[in-house]
């Protein structure tokens, strides 16, 4: 599209911000009292919530078309559903959830909480994870993975550590973070990071364009450092929850 | 029909309105609670590379050498002795599953149920079955076990299952119904055994029930209590209360299978409703829950309408009214 520059000679990218830096965040833990854990983020304009159950009694009935959740002796199973509400894009959506892209997203927050929930603890149950996207500006990815851990951790359900998502990109030689709907249609390479941050153990590396390999570590440290940044701000958002339950319920 | 609408508005913490702070120490996954090896590591924590790692957010607790991590909302975890009400899912071949807002679902052996009828007493080496579970042969038990035969072995066992009382199982208990038991076992995975081997145990009748989370459910020597605005409750520690209207008279007719489908009245219903929006009150405000907070609660509900009690500003003055009573009684 002629005339929009992702990033200008000043180093301001299409909102403002600089290479490195993120939208505002916004959190809040516990919005749903009757799930086990729920949370809801903003970041930026994209926002997202989501809910958990369990960890329960494993069921044997057919969750989405095609996948049976069945009782795992030794180890939780973790069951994640994605879907997008009808008036979270430009265009009204059709189909909520069902679709590939929301199966597909649902296994890659499988995949990412299987790897940071403690599983072994709890044998033949069954933890639930609800992801809804209400408002999508780019980053759902990451705005689900955030908003599923802040809601793992409401639920009290053991994890060996925050999970936090961002996504990065590659324009003119320079590294972006954070990458807004705008910057996402606009056709670069586009990565999607899952961190464990106090180990800085990767939970899940997606990728799906072309980048030249000597590009990848700046892009990977980008999006490390900026999945870090997400970390601070949501163990805020945690500590402060935590501190004001606990004082309610007195020492 | 009346409706009201009002816009959000930003929240206050309630803690602010306590001044309160806290001493302890608060953790969120992935800190490191302790370098020091010679610790033994409790529920919440993990062990990786050298460090006792927190593994829920909440505040640490410390007893000797054990380190733990409560966690501020979990599910129920079962311990012997306990109080429950549960729901029952599923009838399998000797036993019923219930839910009771634990992990896994919990278990009612057929065995470990009074069934209404043929308890086998056993006296001075002799046996005998007393059949039927009606008034009259539940005196003549009570006078076997209640009379002074002190030279007289007395023992009274529950009858063998027969195949009759597996087929009859349903007829005992279906999907949906709600009972109260007590917590007589716990299996190595967390999952729960329960019994109803006492005439107060057994399946609910008409009544309401209230969901909160387990760990608002303060731990006592009795669940079962009979208030005096009017109504029982059931406290179960699994976060299930049972609000139901007092029986004037006890009647223990079939270890209390039969429900009781009487109507109730409008002045019992009444106070059942401000029960239920009482205790919803004081959850929303994380108190812990037992007869006094529920009573003093209700008393200083009195002057509001039931449906009142729910809205914002009533809930927040009821709770902090129920507070101050707390701590000038507890001194």
């Amino acid at each position: 599209m002629a005339g929009l520059e992702l990033l200008s000679d000043q180093g301001y990218r299409v909102d403002g911000r600089r290479a490195g830096e993120l939208r505002k965040i916004q959190a809040r833990m516990g919005v749903f009292a009757q799930a086990d854990g729920s949370a809801y983020i903003e970041q930026g304009n994209t926002k997202a919530l989501a809910v958990v159950y369990g960890p329960h009694e494993a069921s044997c009935v057919l969750e989405i078309r095609g996948s049976r959740a069945r009782a795992l002796p030794d180890r939780a199973l973790v069951n994640c559903q994605y879907s997008s509400a009808t008036f979270s894009t430009g265009e009204r959506k059709r189909r909520p959830h069902g679709d590939r892209k929301s199966c597909e997203m649902g296994l890659q927050l499988r995949q990412t909480f299987e790897a940071a929930i403690l599983t072994q603890l709890h044998p033949r149950s069954q933890i639930d994870i609800y992801v809804q996207v209400l408002q999508a500006d780019g980053g759902t990815y990451a705005a689900c993975v955030n908003a599923a851990t802040l809601a793992v951790l409401d639920a009290g359900i053991p994890m060996r550590d925050f999970v936090c998502a961002c996504s990065a990109g590659f324009v003119d030689g320079t590294a972006l973070a954070d990458l807004s709907h705008v910057e996402e249609a606009a056709g670069g390479p586009q990565l999607a990071l899952a961190l464990l941050p106090a180990s800085g153990q990767i939970a899940l590396l997606e990728m799906d364009a072309r980048l030249h390999e000597d590009h990848l570590e700046q892009v990977l440290e980008a999006a490390a450092r900026a999945a870090r940044d997400v970390h601070t701000l949501l163990d805020r958002v945690v500590r402060q929850h935590v501190k004001e339950a606990s004082i309610l319920l007195g020492d | 029909m009346a409706m009201e609408m009002r816009l959000p508005v930003p929240r206050k913490p309630v803690s602010e309105s306590l001044g309160r702070e806290t001493k302890k120490h608060l953790v969120v996954p992935g800190d490191t609670i302790t370098t020091d090896t010679g610790f033994m590591r409790g529920h919440g924590t993990y062990m990786g590379e050298e460090k006792l790692i927190a593994s829920v957010a909440g505040p640490v607790e410390r007893v000797n050498k054990l380190i733990c991590v409560k966690a501020l909302k979990t599910r129920y975890n079962g311990e012997v002795g306990d109080i429950v009400v549960g729901r029952i899912t599923e009838v399998q071949q000797k036993r019923w599953k219930v839910e009771t807002n634990s992990r896994l679902d919990s278990v009612l052996l057929l065995s470990s149920m009074n069934l209404p009828g043929g308890e086998l007493v056993r006296v001075s080496g002799w046996y005998c079955m007393i059949l039927g579970g009606s008034k009259r042969e539940r005196r003549v038990r009570d006078l076997l076990l209640g009379s002074d035969f002190s030279d007289v072995a007395i023992s009274v066992f529950q009858r063998r299952r027969s195949a009759e009382d597996e087929l009859a199982m349903r007829g005992f208990l279906q999907e949906g119904d709600l009972i109260s038991a007590e917590v007589q076992a716990v299996f190595s995975d967390g999952a729960v055994s329960l019994h109803t081997r006492s005439l107060k145990y057994g399946k609910l009748g008409q009544g309401v029930l209230v969901q909160v989370s387990p760990s608002l459910v303060k731990r006592q020597k009795t669940h079962f209590h009979d208030l005096p605005c009017g109504a029982s409750v059931i406290l179960g520690n699994n976060g299930f209360i049972w609000i139901y209207p007092t029986r004037e008279h006890k009647e223990e007719d079939a270890g209390g299978f039969i429900a009781n489908l009487e109507p109730v009245s409008l002045a019992d219903r009444e106070v059942i409703s401000r029960l239920r929006n009482c205790i919803v009150s004081l959850v929303t405000q994380r108190m812990l829950l037992y007869d006094t907070s529920i009573l003093y609660c209700y008393e200083a509900s009195l002057p509001h309408q039931i449906k009142d009690i729910l809205k914002p500003e009533v809930l927040e003055e009821i709770v902090m009214e129920t507070r101050q009573r707390l701590l000038e009684q507890e001194g």
